[in-house]
Formats: C-alpha cells, structure tokens, sequence
C-alpha cells in the first residue's frame, strides 16, 4: 500500500509539473515574441481608435490579464496567481466573458464524443483483435488486417470529408446541415430522452468517425499482442492442466494481452481529442475543436493559450489515470517507478 | 533492409507505390508548366480529354496540381521525419549513456512533450508564427515528434550497454559516439526505420490537416492547399468538380497507406511471430 501510495504521489507531482510547464510556455510565447498579441493589440487601439499608449496597454493589461508594464518576473507571478483561482483572463472579442467560461461551454462536447469514440473503438477493436489471433492466417484475419490497415491510413478529417461529400451532398442520405451543431437550436439540454438523442443525432457522425480510424489500430495491436501472449509458457501450462478454452481465453490470454494497451488508450485519447479539432471542423460539431479554430481565426489569443492548457490538463488527467490503473493491474509497473 | 522489406508482400507493394509517388513528385514537376493561369471560362469544367481530372475554381487543371503538388508534402514529412530522427537518437543515447541527472532531466521533458496535444499546440503556433516556410514547418512538426523514438533508443542503449560486445568496445577505449554508431544503431536499424515511416506519416497527417485549417499559409498548389481549397470554395456541391476534393483525398490516403503497411512489414521483421507462414 506504502508501494502504491508513493508511486501515485510520484505520478500526480509529475502531472502538475506538466501542466505547470505548459501553461509558462504558453505565457511566454503570447509575451516574449516581436509583434506578439498584446503589442499588435496595444497599436490597433492606438492606431484605430485613437487612444493613448497608457490607455490601450491598461485595456491590454485587463484583458490578458496582466500589466505589460510591470516588469516580466511579475507579471508571470500575477499570471500564475490567476491560473490557481482558476482566472484565464477575459476574450478579447467578447469583453466581460471570462476565457474558462467560455472554454467549459465547448469542452464537454468534445469530451464526451471523444470519449465514447475511443471507447467504443477500444472495445470493438480488441474483440476483434483477439479473434484475428485465434484464428490465424484464415480467412477473417486477413480481411480484418486488410480493412483495419486501409481505415488507419486515411487521416480521420478525410474520412469525415468523403462522409459529407458523398453521403451528404451527392447523394443526400444525410442531413448533414441539420446535424451541424451540439444540439438542435430550441432545445434546452436536460436529462430527458429526447434531448439525450437529440445529443446523439449530433455527435454520431464524429463518434464514428473517431471509431472507424482509431479501430484499426487497436485490432492490429491486439492481435500481435494476444498472439504473442499464446506463445507465454503459462497458457502451455494452463492447456496442459486440462482448463477449459473459454477459461484459458479470458483468464490466462485476454487479460495479459490486453495489459499492453492501456497505457496507449490515454495516449489514443490525447491525439483523438487533438484530431477533434479537424473532425469538428469538417462536421461543424461545437466542441473545443470548432473553438479553437474560431479563436484562431479571430487571433483570439486568451481564448487560445485558455484551449490548449485546459486541453493539455484534460490529457494530463487522462495520462494519470491510465498509469495510476496500470499500476494497479500491473504490479512490476510500480515497483520499477520506485527504482 | 531493402531485402526485409521484399520478405512481405504488403510491404514490397507498400514500398513499390511510396517510390512511384516520390518519383512523380520529383520528376513530374519539370515536365509540367508551373504557373498555371486563371481562366474565368472553365471554371469547375467535368473530366475530359484536355482537363482529366477537371478544373478548379480558378478554370486552372487539377491533374496538373496534382502532380506538382505531392513535393511539399511529401518533403515536408521526410524532413520533419529527420529532424524527429536526429533528437530522438542523440539524445536518448545521451541519456542512457551518461545516466544521472541528465537522464532525469531527457525523460522528464520527454513525459511532458508527449502529453502536450499536439494538433492543438501546432494550431496555436501557426497563429503566432508565419508558417510559410517547409523548413519551418518540418522543424515545428518534427520537433514534438520524437518522444517515442527517444524512449525506445534509451531502453536500447541501456539494455545493450551491458552487451558483452559493447563491454569489448568499451575496454578497447572506443569512444561513445563510436560504440553508439557502429554497435549500438546498426541493431536498432529495422526499428529506427520503422519509426522514421511513422513519424512521416504523423507529420503529414498534421501538415495537410494545418492547411486544410488554414493555418498554414496557402503559397502553392499543394495536396493540402487543394483541400482546403476545394472545401473552402464550394466544389464539393458540384458532381462536375468532385475530383477537385477527391484527387487530393486519394492521393493523401494512398500516400499514408502505402506508409503503413511498410511500418507494417517492418513490425513483422521485429516481432517474427506475426511473420506470415
């Protein structure tokens, strides 16, 4: 217990000091380069406007959430200062609407999709996986093989691009104006069965799409990793002691097989939610992707460095559970972190 | 190496198209013009003899931006794939080797840069920064692409550090860059080589994902400029115009298959259970 307790300590000071590094890259980048946003800012209000240089650079100081006249040192003390209240400073383009709240409005959606893409992904895909290891070299595998290399190939913005084309312009089987958004415009989100396959309605086409390109990866994993699995002495031993298949394929083979994959299921979570961007792009589906890309249409700079720090934690999170969950269903992870 | 990649069909045909493709991209350009001139008349014209893929929005021919369009791509991926490369070898080399505090320090930016979202970073990148430049991109995007090469060439160096001949080398006074070159990454090279194809074909993944954004600035007529523009401007409702978006979709795909199943070739030469019969 002593074991789990420092390794999870080791864990969680590792995360933070991620998200630490992080968010002092980004301060750092928005201030520290020639003609960086607050400068640009400070001349537009000057140049367009009209006002005063101390005026602009005390808009520029509230909305960035900091004085560019202090000295560097402090105004990253201020910085870090609001990051632990939870204060990411305001949008420039929507004054008085504070960067987190505007985050949070976007971010369920693509945590949600995501999620359970790459879950239903993960899922299908290791039974499938399995199946192409037990049954080697036959016909399935090398269809499965085939199917999953093809789908894993095609980046998953083009997939969701030939969706649109075909299945929504030429061939018009999918609404795809209709399906464009969160939710349908008029309905308010509650638990009801309506509003939750109103949801669905929304997000199935970027649920899919996450499934369709992730799926391939995780058969092909799965099945090298089952099929390296059959070749362990303890599945010859357990035949040899006369255990039923059923019992040797989820006990002895299932279990150690799919061991390997955790790890890559947050790593597969990181870069599903980083592609979101691109899919919900090509879907108009508004979550942080669709966000994001607006921000940086508009050069919305506290709105962008408030997305990828937030983004960045939400995968930092999804890191530390996936290891602190491996390390308790693998005990040499956490003596080897003890080293 | 060229010999392991015959041993699978897959691999071999994988390998034959990624060639044709580079040979296209290389040699296609000099035998097309390279300015291409609006012509308001022909503008999103059906395939036919003259035009076979069609024309875009400009009346300008798609077939001829496909050919010249594959170069930036696909150099782009292969140098970002080196400069990946290069980090991951040299330093994780270093850090197995010297161990101590700088081992510490490689593993941990090594953590961090793999959690950071990359897509995401990039995006926020290429709003700071004028992106215009394939250097440029191939540095950015092949300088968050190294951690896991980084980790398996530091497990390697630590695991054949103890190898008897690195031992000899070590007593014979070779010096460390020697023992690292000569003994260390001609083992390693099947799975340097395979990495090499999976950082290209993140690396591509992403380029033509920014300019597809429009984050990248659209200078010329590349694969990924195509679809953004094609996507951008409407071609998609024309079932005349349709290949101006499905020429670049195909291309991009074929390319990044023809890159996974040389990976795939490759995996099968690591872990020769997989191997077919």
């Amino acid at each position: 217990m002593a074991i789990l307790k420092r390794y999870a300590v080791r864990r969680v000071l590792k995360a933070l000091l991620t998200v630490y590094l992080v968010a002092t890259g980004t301060f750092f980048l928005v201030r520290m380069l020639p003609g960086n946003p607050v400068e640009v800012y400070i001349n537009t209000q000057m140049s367009q406007y009209g006002v005063s240089y101390a005026e602009a650079s005390s808009q520029a100081a509230g909305l960035f959430s900091f004085n560019p006249n202090e000295p560097l040192i402090q105004q990253y003390g201020d910085f870090l200062a609001g990051l632990v209240r939870g204060d990411l400073g305001e949008s420039l383009l929507a004054p008085g609407t504070s960067v987190l709240d505007i985050v949070f409005e976007y971010l369920p959606w693509t945590l949600f999709s995501v999620g359970l893409g790459v879950l239903i992904s993960f899922a299908l895909g290791i039974t499938l996986g399995m199946l192409m290891a037990y049954w080697r070299e036959s016909w399935l595998d090398h269809a499965l093989s085939l199917i999953g290399s093809l789908l894993q190939s095609v980046p998953n913005y083009l997939l969701a691009m030939l969706v649109v084309v075909f299945f929504g312009v030429q061939l018009e089987i999918l609404p795809i104006a209709d399906m464009r958004g969160a939710y349908s415009p008029g309905v308010t989100p509650n638990l009801s069965f309506d509003f939750l396959s109103d949801v669905m309605y929304h997000a199935g086409l970027p649920i899919t799409i996450y499934v369709l390109t992730t799926i391939g990866g995780w058969m092909l994993v799965m099945k090298s990793s089952t099929v390296e699995t059959l070749g362990e002495d303890y599945v010859t031993v357990a035949r040899a002691r006369g255990l039923t298949d059923g019992r040797i394929r989820s006990a002895y083979v299932g279990r150690n097989a799919v061991l390997p994959l955790v790890p890559q299921l947050a790593i597969t979570l990181g870069f599903v939610v980083g592609g979101s961007i691109l899919v919900e792009q090509v879907f108009q589906y508004q979550g942080i992707g669709y966000l994001l890309f607006q921000s940086v249409q508009r050069r919305d700079y506290p709105v962008l460095q408030g997305i990828l720090l937030v983004v960045t934690i939400a995968v930092v999170a999804a890191n530390l559970i996936a290891d602190l969950l491996y390390g308790r269903l693998d005990p040499r992870v956490r003596l080897n972190g003890e080293e | 190496m060229l010999r392991s990649l015959t041993r699978s069909k897959a691999g071999f045909a994988g390998f034959i198209v990624f060639a044709l493709m580079i040979l296209v991209a290389v040699v296609g350009p000099f035998f097309t013009p390279s300015h291409l001139s609006t012509d308001l008349n022909a503008v999103y014209l059906p395939p036919s003899t003259g035009h076979p893929l069609g024309t875009d929005s400009e009346g300008r021919d798609i077939a001829i931006q496909m050919i010249n369009g594959g170069r930036a791509v696909i150099l782009v991926g292969v140098l970002a794939a080196a400069i990946s490369t290069l980090i991951a070898i040299v330093f994780g080399a270093l850090a197995a080797y010297l161990g101590g505090w700088v081992d510490s320090l490689i593993v941990s930016v090594t953590d961090i840069v793999l959690t950071v979202p990359q897509i995401v970073l990039l995006a926020v990148l290429a709003s700071l920064y004028k992106l215009d430049s394939p250097w440029v991109l191939a540095a950015i995007l092949g300088g968050f692409a190294w951690p896991y090469l980084l980790r398996s060439v530091r497990a390697q160096v630590f695991s054949l550090k103890e190898r008897e001949y690195v031992e000899a080398a070590q007593l014979l006074d070779l010096g460390t860059g020697w023992i690292v070159g000569r003994e260390i990454l001609p083992n390693m090279a099947t799975f340097i080589m395979m990495n090499f194809v999976v950082t290209m074909t993140n690396a591509i993944y992403a380029l033509v994902g920014l300019y597809f954004l429009g984050l990248a600035p659209i200078v010329d007529d590349n694969w990924g400029a195509m679809l953004n523009k094609a996507w951008t401007r409407g071609a998609i409702f024309f079932s005349d115009s349709l290949f101006y978006v499905l020429a670049p979709v195909i291309a991009i795909s074929v390319l990044q298959l023809s890159l996974v199943t040389m990976t795939r070739s490759f995996e099968e030469i690591l872990n020769p259970r997989l191997r077919e019969s």
